[in-house]
């Protein structure tokens, strides 16, 4: 079955162009709008935005492979992005990424076989002073040692684990990503 | 005015730690927008007299007069774009994140004041993509802002003052460090890749969508309103006679306090360092620093007496002069030696248990990763780089790779469109030159 926008994104997307000259311009928050309801950017996605903003599919295609947030494969319900650079080097950033690889028996950029977690090794992510840290979503989880990743990862897990069982009965995926970000309810446009 | 004397002046941080400073209710009850209903009282120009009055200095790196830059354009430009850059990703760099988290308002307030001295219309804020939750706030702000009659496409904001109308979009990016670079950050706000233009032309002439642009950083346009309120002469006097007001210092690596502080222009690193941070842990030794983000050359444990300051970074007899071949360009346009510079005020204190060559390997591989590839010296050198480097840090490096290193980096500096060649060559050859003894060291280790 073709991939469709929902009605939600139809009218994120339809506020997004007002708020620019041309239809081009909207192309990464549409992206983000795509990526939003689908989990991931497969041929289909791409299609549909550059049909939707009158583009060469090549030139999405072009465009997603440039930029790192844009996937397009399936990442687990939730994306932990640990940092590794400078100031979190110093302060151990390194320790954190490989014990958090070794919790959940993966690699950084690999998603653990439920679906539960992606780890990516980030470049900074602006909490230098609160190194080492990582991202997970609209959170920021700063200053970690081990028994603070131990605490986070079980609340995650804890909290995917719930939205499983509400979400299952209905057919929902559960890895499907609710909307966040710019364009969000309430986002104005004149 | 010395640098003591504007200790505890703050500006952009004032709101920092008060209750609900993110909400309009609260900065209105702080004398929020007040500056904006004055500016709008004053001709347009009269604002740009006073911001280059003021000796505000752009606060994303390079440093670039403010006044100056806004007054590059046209007159007879017909539409006008302001852009915020806010694409904040300089590895050690961590205060607009802060600041866009807790005052939001302040930033539109300046983009508003910026937007009318400007001409502008239709303003964009163009954030970091992995920045949602500011992203949430700054949004937030925006929809407030609109409610309460300051922005819009339908409002004349007269409040007694000139008529104005702005509106102001947020664009999220996606993961790409140098659409900081503004001709990238241009690009990718045109849905295009983050792909560095050739200036000439510049932005002011032919920018965003064509039309005549300025692009600021977050800092810099937070400054803006206090300005306006106090007057550029008051801002200038608070620092260095050539650059004005306080900066935003973030403050990483092995020190006790870490922390994102407002200080006065042209404090030295070693009051940074011992004073508001507290010192090394552990009563380790320093070893060198980083002074602002990781582009710049680092200074070693002899060079923190130099204020942070602009032009002192730049020049000051105390800084050891970075090593070049001769005839390789090693300046910021100005036809001034750059010996490193004050950046975006990312500063990253290392101590004596520090593996140097593994810091530095570190940072090259981070240029390797977020070179666009579109000139052929950065794609290639910075990778580059980061083997020879990497390999030598894990004892593995093979005879001559010290000076292969220093000979890729001088084929990248000057060669390249935009400033990430430099930004991998510069640190590269300011680690060879400050700690090229641990370079060796790790040389031996090998052989």
């Amino acid at each position: 079955m073709p991939l469709e926008f929902s009605a939600q994104s139809k009218q994120l997307i339809d506020r997004l162009l007002t708020q620019y000259p041309n239809k081009q311009a909207a192309l990464l928050p549409v992206l983000h709008v795509a990526q939003d309801q689908f989990g991931y950017l497969p041929d289909e996605a791409l299609e549909l935005v550059a049909q939707m903003l009158e583009l060469p599919p090549a030139h999405v295609f072009g465009v997603i492979t440039f930029y790192t947030m844009f996937h397009r494969e399936k990442h687990g319900r939730n994306e932990l992005l640990v940092c590794t650079n400078v100031s979190c080097m110093l302060r151990g950033g390194y320790d954190i990424l490989r014990y958090i690889e070794k919790k959940l028996d993966i690699k950084a950029g690999e998603t653990t076989p439920d679906g539960a977690f992606t780890v990516i090794e980030e470049e900074c992510l602006a909490a230098c002073a609160n190194a080492p840290m990582m991202i997970c979503g609209n959170d920021y989880f700063l200053d970690l040692n081990e028994k603070k990743v131990d605490a986070i990862l079980d609340d995650l897990r804890r909290r995917w684990q719930e939205r499983q069982k509400m979400e299952a009965p209905g057919g929902g995926d559960p890895n499907r990503r609710t909307l966040m970000g710019v364009g969000g309810p309430g986002t104005k446009t004149s | 005015m010395s640098w003591q004397d504007a200790k505890d002046v703050k500006i952009v941080t004032k709101n920092f730690g008060v209750d609900g400073s993110h909400k309009l209710s609260v900065y209105t009850e702080r004398g929020g927008w007040q500056a904006f209903r004055k500016a709008l009282t004053l001709p347009p120009a009269a604002l740009t007299d006073e911001v280059k009055k003021s000796n505000l200095r752009g606060r994303g790196g390079a440093g670039f007069p403010t006044g100056m830059k806004w007054s590059f354009i046209p007159k007879e430009a017909r539409t006008v774009y302001l852009v915020v850059n806010a694409d904040e990703s300089e590895p050690g760099t961590c205060k607009d994140r802060e600041l866009l988290a807790y005052d939001p308002h302040l930033l539109l307030e300046g983009m508003a004041i910026a937007s009318y001295a400007l001409g502008c219309k239709h303003a964009y804020i163009y954030i970091r993509g992995e920045m949602m939750r500011e992203a949430r706030i700054v949004q937030a702000a925006i929809d407030e802002a609109y409610a309460g009659g300051f922005l819009g496409k339908e409002h004349a904001v007269g409040t007694g003052g000139n008529p104005f109308k702005l509106e102001i979009t947020l664009h999220r990016g996606a993961g790409a460090y140098i659409c900081g670079e503004e001709t990238a950050l241009l690009n990718s706000l045109e849905g295009k890749r983050g792909w560095p233009r050739l200036k000439p032309p510049f932005p002011a002439v032919k920018g965003l969508f064509q039309q005549a642009t300025i692009v600021n950083n977050v800092e810099t346009l937070m400054n803006v309103p206090d300005i306006v309120t106090k007057g550029g002469e008051w801002f200038a006097r608070l620092g260095t006679p050539k650059s004005g007001g306080t900066r935003i210092v973030c403050v990483s690596g092995h020190v006790k306090k870490p922390g994102v502080f407002e200080l006065p222009m042209g404090i030295p690193f070693r009051d940074i360092i011992y004073d508001v941070c507290g010192g090394i842990p552990g009563g380790r030794a320093l070893k060198g620093l980083i002074p602002g983000g990781s582009s710049m050359p680092p200074l070693d444990a002899n060079e923190i007496d130099v204020p942070v300051e602009f032009d002192a970074l730049m020049t000051d007899p105390r800084i050891k002069d970075v090593e070049v071949k001769p005839g390789v360009p090693f300046d910021m346009g100005g036809g001034r030696k750059l010996k490193t510079m004050a950046g975006s005020g990312g500063v990253v204190v290392f101590d004596d248990s520090t593996d140097v060559v593994a810091l530095c390997a570190r940072i090259m591989r981070f240029y390797a990763h977020e070179s666009c590839g579109q000139c052929t010296p950065c794609r290639e050198g910075t990778g580059w780089l980061a083997r020879v480097c990497t390999r030598l840090a894990k004892g593995q490096g093979e005879a001559g790779d010290v000076e292969l290193l220093a000979n890729i980096a001088h084929g990248i500096a000057g060669n390249t469109i935009c400033p990430l060649g430099e930004a991998a060559a510069w640190p590269m050859l300011g680690f060879l030159t400050k700690f090229r003894a641990d370079f060796e060291h790790k040389l031996r280790k090998a052989a």
